[in-house]
């Protein structure tokens, strides 16, 4: 293919159209901001992408016109990946002459922050929240916040905040600046990007010049949402030669469905997928529900997760378990390998030079096929597997007769485990699972694995974990339960408890 | 006329709340760089014992936008950055001491210039083998001072004696600060070798005083200032030191501004933590639960050197008793050295290690004898100060303002606890995976510095003649609300309303040789120096008026932003002008010494507290045996702030105290490789509470107090560290869950993780989880 012109980034800064040339495209958002435009709101509390402090609010618009506001962390965004969007930042709030944004009166209002140093982070979680039309409720705060870390208040004050935004009215102001918006993104299609004179950053906006340029440009990284590649560049300080973004590329960005299948291509986020696969595999709904944060949702990928090939990346296991296909494309040829053959060995996986993932297509469950997938962390919202376990299971009257068990944080890849999906084999779910049962898993999974002792976990609690959640997935399923996690089982257990408690507090 | 112990309760917001909610609000990072900037990374150290053989850094120094490559050897002054000791050497010439130790630092144009330079040092090292943990230290006997005891009685006569018994040990992990704005320091150069610093830390004198000795120049070269902290928690008490330092010697060399940020990576290896404690225990109680006697032995991890761990082991040791009356106690304190980083001060500074080890006895002779621990709890309280009888700690102080006996009968009610216990009894028995467990744990805290010499303050107070006022003390800003409720006393003093007071960045060129804002005294101590400053300017005011208006100045009332004076008022605008008019001063400073208070550390007796912040907890929890994983379900908190100042400050300490407290004691844990390296040193690894860990309902309330029994200012009570402690009770309340119908008792060590949770219940039941 012939080169793509050259042009600036080009986006909407606070409402004001912005264009920018930089000479190396791993500027990070933060940077550029903070230094480049001493705009020194939104702060650095990790650069890594945990802490939120650097939070901002992107808009998007998708080819069906429906805009989309979502936080995203600035400190591990590149400058060139906001190309197209709409960008809202701590300083582009607050209303003419100063007066506070609804989300902004709350936080003062009810105490919100103390030292304030991760506060305009909340404010962006919020605000994206605001834009969204949140309802405010308990449940979908937490969720949006848990991208945002405060060591001062607790978190109380934050919640009563925003709780108390369900009955407040948008300012006309803001309305006005939200219709502004629209109208910019309207205006302006995704168009080819190539910028970055130093360290180049290419993004073709159709799936064809797209794979050519990687196959020309071998050396160049891919790139999506740039959650791991990020902090390639804050933490271990590399430096790439060149980008290549999947994210420019429209056909990519939705989900396809067929009869049988969900067909997820390489611009897909974690939210879309979300939000469109919840219903289909509420396993997988509530997986997500604490994959990485919002903001880690809003701009990594699925493929990203499959393709960095991460021993403990959370959907990897549950695709296993699932049986899907990934289609890898060279040019305009593509082959499709199943997601267990694809894992070669640590950080190494069956994708040749110039090739890309393309698509993972996930097959629908069946209506004799159960799913479960359970993750163990330290912390429950945006951790990093301790194990991950993800388990499918065809049934024949209470009979296993065909078992697919992925498992994460027990080797150096994800992986299926073989001998124990063998041991399960003609197991009756109906019957308890008894010293015998429980003794030939144990064996069935120490063939299967040798999980080393790390900074999340010990060997000895990994076997555990891998049988005990093995466990719960056999009981989930012999009960026919539809998700066999704490948070399901807990939530049940806990509404009871708190209805019964009440009136003891407040 | 309003004297100092009148109440000043108004919930007005954070002073700087509008400004954290539009990006308004500047920390050190956030300051426009002045032209010709530099900035500095530090060359860290890899591994964690060793004597440095080469350090080539001739590559690093002719990279491209290094200024200079600092050393050991570039420093005029003296190598240390320590607050008390002498043992912190600011760039080691030699000795290697902990991984992450700074041994060179970059001055460059740019942050990414220093780091493309470094990956060319060549340092070689003569590798020691390292000494890490506590058991390590113990057994080599490597420890910085000698041990130190505190005793009461014969405690070994009466646990022989005693009919009953329990003996055991527990293991309290550290904790990382984890503020969110990491240290920073900004240096620039002034005419006559003066230097102007720019720091995020809690002690502004120390930094004066150490960037002086590190330059040899006098302390009156050197200013510092401070306007705001994201965040200290105790970690910004001495470890801004380094920075500063750092960029002081960068500035002096290069005749440039320097800054220094350290990046959450670097910080979290180079800053020392909260000290990780095994303690010993061995005690003796009757049938009925009544403690007769306690020995513990304290083993904390101190690091490489000894910053304030003696001060920190010593309220450890303060605080083994928390809120019992024990008649006999004997408490030893061993200061562990190890190859780590030095351990420091964190909200509670070695409290809430000393509680733990109580609680922990209690937690374990209730299970010996079946009963609710909360009996235990109630048995052996200090009697409230309505008693005629007080208890006395093992340190010889009176313990007369306890509210303990009450504020628990309270919190029991409000939070329906014994019901709560029934129900949980219940459910747990027909429960297969999930266990529920509740405590209720009590604080009480001692409110002063140890050292007695630190319990001072000065504040400077000026009225200009258009009246509005403007406000300076020693004490820092670091999220906790002092400049908030250090405005609302000034304000009071004058009978304006708060907005009408500017408060203004801490500095050392306005209030000298201040204590840091630490031992939660900031309101204590700078709050009545403020008070003083502005009554002594507001009494020269009345005597003025009194003589133009022919009143005595008694008649004389500064309310509602006006001066009346009986049948007329004017503003206070009008009546600052008057003053100045007529030549009297406004501008005065205040001066403050907690009064009361002794302590002979050799003897371990004394009354170092002032008065004790007093609070409770009960917190109820839900575990999966199947994995460990748990959750909090309720808390419901009753604490003590006196006549609160700022109820909506003091809610917010209490509750943000609380998660803290249970993040210490539930998931954040360090780990450290073989190597020494400490292996979570980012988000990614280290997990602090986030929004969802919180508890799915929380009743959280100041305790009806008519007030500080001491003359504090306003009866206030300090509130920035006793909270943090009620986060124990979730950590019993784990400890209840999985000791349900157990003979053996679980011996739970903190942080109680899911693995170490499920660990623990396992080997507890035999080997089967499930039981």
């Amino acid at each position: 293919m012939t080169a793509l012109p050259r042009r600036p980034v080009k986006f909407l800064l606070n409402g004001i159209e912005t264009t920018v040339d930089p000479d190396r495209a791993d500027i990070t958002l933060l940077n550029w901001l903070r230094q480049d435009r001493g705009m020194t709101g939104s702060k650095e509390g990790c650069a890594e992408g945990d802490c939120g402090a650097c939070s901002v609010v992107l808009a998007r618009r998708d080819d069906k016109g429906t805009i989309s506001h979502q936080a995203a962390n600035a400190c591990i965004l590149f400058l060139p990946m906001i190309d197209g969007l709409s960008v809202t930042t701590v300083e582009g709030i607050a209303g003419p002459d100063g007066v506070l944004h609804p989300v902004q009166d709350a936080m003062v209002t009810h105490h919100g922050s103390q030292c304030g140093f991760c506060t305009p982070g909340f404010i962006l979680s919020l605000f994206a929240g605001w834009r969204q039309g949140m309802a405010w409720q308990r449940a979908e705060i937490e969720e949006l916040l848990a991208g945002n870390l405060c060591r001062c208040t607790g978190y109380g004050p934050i919640v009563t905040a925003a709780l108390s935004l369900a009955d407040v009215a948008p300012p006309e102001w803001d309305s006005g600046r939200q219709e502004a918006e629209k109208n910019w993104l309207k205006a302006h299609n995704k168009t080819d990007l190539n910028t970055g004179e130093e360290q180049p950053f290419i993004a073709p906006t159709t799936r064809s010049d797209l794979s050519h340029a990687i196959a020309d440009h071998p050396q160049y990284q891919i790139i999506a949402g740039a959650t791991d590649i990020g902090l390639w560049v804050t933490k271990q300080h590399r430096k790439m030669d060149g980008f290549i973004s999947v994210m420019q590329v429209e056909d990519l960005a939705k989900i396809k469905e067929t009869k049988d299948h969900f067909i997820i291509p390489a611009g897909v986020s974690h939210a879309e997928a979300h939000s469109k696969l919840a219903a289909d595999y509420p396993p997988l709904d509530a997986l997500w529900q604490r994959f990485g944060s919002a903001q880690v949702r809003a701009s990594g990928t699925v493929c990203g997760n499959i393709a960095n090939g991460s021993p403990i990346g959370d959907l990897a296991p549950a695709f296993l378990a699932l049986g899907a296909d990934l289609t890898l494309q060279h040019r305009d040829e593509t082959r499709v390998l199943p997601i267990d053959q694809f894992f070669l060995g640590y950080q190494k996986q069956d994708r040749k030079q110039g090739e890309w993932l393309a698509e993972v297509t996930l097959p629908k469950l069946a209506t004799d096929e159960k799913f479960y997938a359970l993750k163990i962390s330290r912390r429950f919202d945006q951790d990093i597997s301790a194990v991950m376990g993800a388990f499918c299971l065809k049934t024949d009257g209470g009979k296993i007769t065909n078992i697919r068990i992925g498992f994460g944080g027990m080797a150096a890849i994800p992986s299926r485990a073989p001998k124990t999906e063998q041991a399960l084999l003609g197991h009756d779910l109906t019957q308890p699972i008894d010293a015998e049962l429980d003794a030939s898993l144990t064996a069935a999974l120490d063939q299967d694995f040798t999980p080393i002792d790390d900074v999340r976990a010990s060997q000895a609690y990994r076997q555990h974990m891998a049988k005990n959640l093995l466990i719960k997935a056999l009981l989930a399923g012999a009960s026919d339960a539809p998700n066999a996690d704490m948070l399901a089982g807990f939530s049940d257990q806990t509404k009871a408890i708190l209805e019964t408690n009440m009136g003891a507090a407040e | 006329m309003t004297d100092h112990t009148t109440p000043i309760s108004t919930s007005i917001p954070h002073d700087s709340a509008v400004l954290h909610v539009t990006g308004g609000a500047r920390y050190v990072d956030d300051l426009p760089m002045p032209k010709n900037g530099l900035v500095i990374v530090p060359g860290l150290s890899t591994v964690a014992s060793g004597v440095i053989t080469s350090l080539d850094l001739d590559d690093v120094r002719a990279s491209d936008g290094i200024v200079a490559v600092l050393t050991a050897k570039d420093i005029p002054g003296v190598n240390d950055v320590s607050p008390v000791f002498g043992d912190d050497p600011m760039l080691t010439e030699r000795e290697i001491s902990y991984h992450g130790q700074i041994i060179y630092a970059v001055v460059a144009e740019s942050v990414t210039a220093a780091r493309d330079a470094m990956v060319k040092a060549k340092i070689e090292i003569n590798e020691i083998p390292a000494i890490l943990t506590i058991d390590d230290a113990l057994s080599k006997d490597n420890l910085l001072a000698k041990p130190w005891q505190i005793a009461s009685g014969d405690a070994a006569n009466a646990i022989a004696q005693a009919p009953r018994q329990v003996k055991g040990v527990i293991y309290v992990g550290g904790q990382e600060h984890f503020y969110l704005e990491g240290q920073a320091a900004l240096a620039i150069p002034e005419e006559q070798g003066q230097i102007s610093i720019h720091v995020s830390s809690q002690h502004p004198t120390e930094i004066q005083h150490k960037v002086a000795e590190v330059l040899g120049v006098a302390n009156h070269l050197v200013q510092v200032e401070v306007r705001r902290m994201g965040g200290g928690f105790g970690g910004k008490e001495s470890q801004g030191n380094h920075p500063a330092c750092l960029t002081a010697l960068a500035a002096h060399i290069t005749g440039r501004p320097v800054k220094m940020v350290y990046d959450r990576d670097d910080d979290m290896k180079i800053t020392g933590k909260r000290h990780d404690i095994r303690i010993d225990y061995h005690a003796g109680f009757d049938d009925d639960g009544k403690i007769l006697g306690v020995e513990f032995d304290q083993a904390l991890r101190c690091g490489m050197s000894f910053d304030l761990s003696k001060a920190v082991a010593e309220r450890a040791v303060m605080h083994a008793d928390n809120a019992y009356s024990i008649p006999h106690m004997k408490i030893t304190s061993r200061l562990c050295k190890t190859n780590t980083p030095s351990n420091t001060a964190f909200r509670g500074f070695g409290g809430p290690q000393g509680m733990m080890g109580i609680e922990r006895v209690i937690d374990h002779i209730a299970h010996d004898l079946k009963v609710d621990p909360l009996t235990i709890r109630q048995k052996n309280f200090y009697p409230d100060h309505s008693s005629p009888i007080h208890g006395k700690t093992p340190y010889g102080q009176v313990v007369n303002d306890s509210i303990i006996n009450d504020l628990t009968n309270r919190l029991v009610v409000d939070s329906d606890y014994h019901r709560r216990r029934q129900a949980i009894q219940d459910y747990n028995a027909t429960s297969s995976y999930f266990r529920r467990g509740i405590a209720l744990t009590p604080v009480k805290f001692g409110i002063s510095f140890n050292k007695t010499m630190l319990n001072q303050a000065g504040a400077l107070v000026h009225v200009y003649t258009d009246g509005s006022v403007m406000l300076n003390h020693g004490g820092t800003e670091m999220g906790q609300g002092l400049f908030t409720k250090i405005k609302q006393i000034t304000a009071s003093a004058f009978g304006l309303s708060p907005r009408h007071i500017r408060t203004t960045p801490t500095h050392t060129g306005k209030v000298p040789n201040t204590s840091a804002t630490a031992a939660s005294s900031g309101t204590d101590l700078n709050g009545m120096a403020a008070w003083r400053a502005a009554v002594t300017i507001r009494d020269r005011m009345a005597e003025h008026l009194g003589h133009l208006y022919q009143l005595p100045p008694e008649d004389i009332i500064f309310a509602d932003d006006h001066v009346h004076m009986k049948d007329e008022k004017i503003t206070f605008a009008e009546a600052a002008n008057l003053c100045w008019q007529g030549r009297v001063s406004l501008s005065s400073t205040g001066y403050y010494a907690t009064p009361d208070i002794h302590w002979d550390p050799e003897k371990g007796q004394g009354q170092p507290f002032y008065y004790y912040a007093y609070g409770a907890a009960v917190t109820e929890v839900m575990v999966d045996l199947m994995t460990g994983e748990s959750r909090l379900l309720q808390v419901d908190i009753l604490h003590d702030a006196g006549a609160s100042i700022n109820p909506a400050i003091d809610l917010g300490q209490i509750e943000g105290g609380y998660i803290q407290g249970m993040g210490w004691l539930t998931m954040e844990e360090l780990v450290y490789g073989d190597d020494g390296h400490l292996l979570t040193h980012a988000p990614s690894t280290y997990k602090i509470p986030a929004c969802s860990d919180r508890p799915l309902r929380s009743s959280i309330k100041l305790y009806p107090s008519t007030g500080n029994l001491s003359a504090t200012i306003g009866k206030s009570k300090a509130v920035g560290e006793p909270p943090f402690m009620l986060g124990m009770s979730a950590f019993f309340a784990l400890s209840d869950a999985i000791g349900y119908n157990q003979d053996r008792y679980p011996s739970l060590d903190a942080p109680a993780t899911a693995e170490r949770l499920y660990m623990t219940a396992y080997r507890q039941r035999g080997n089967n989880a499930l039981d």
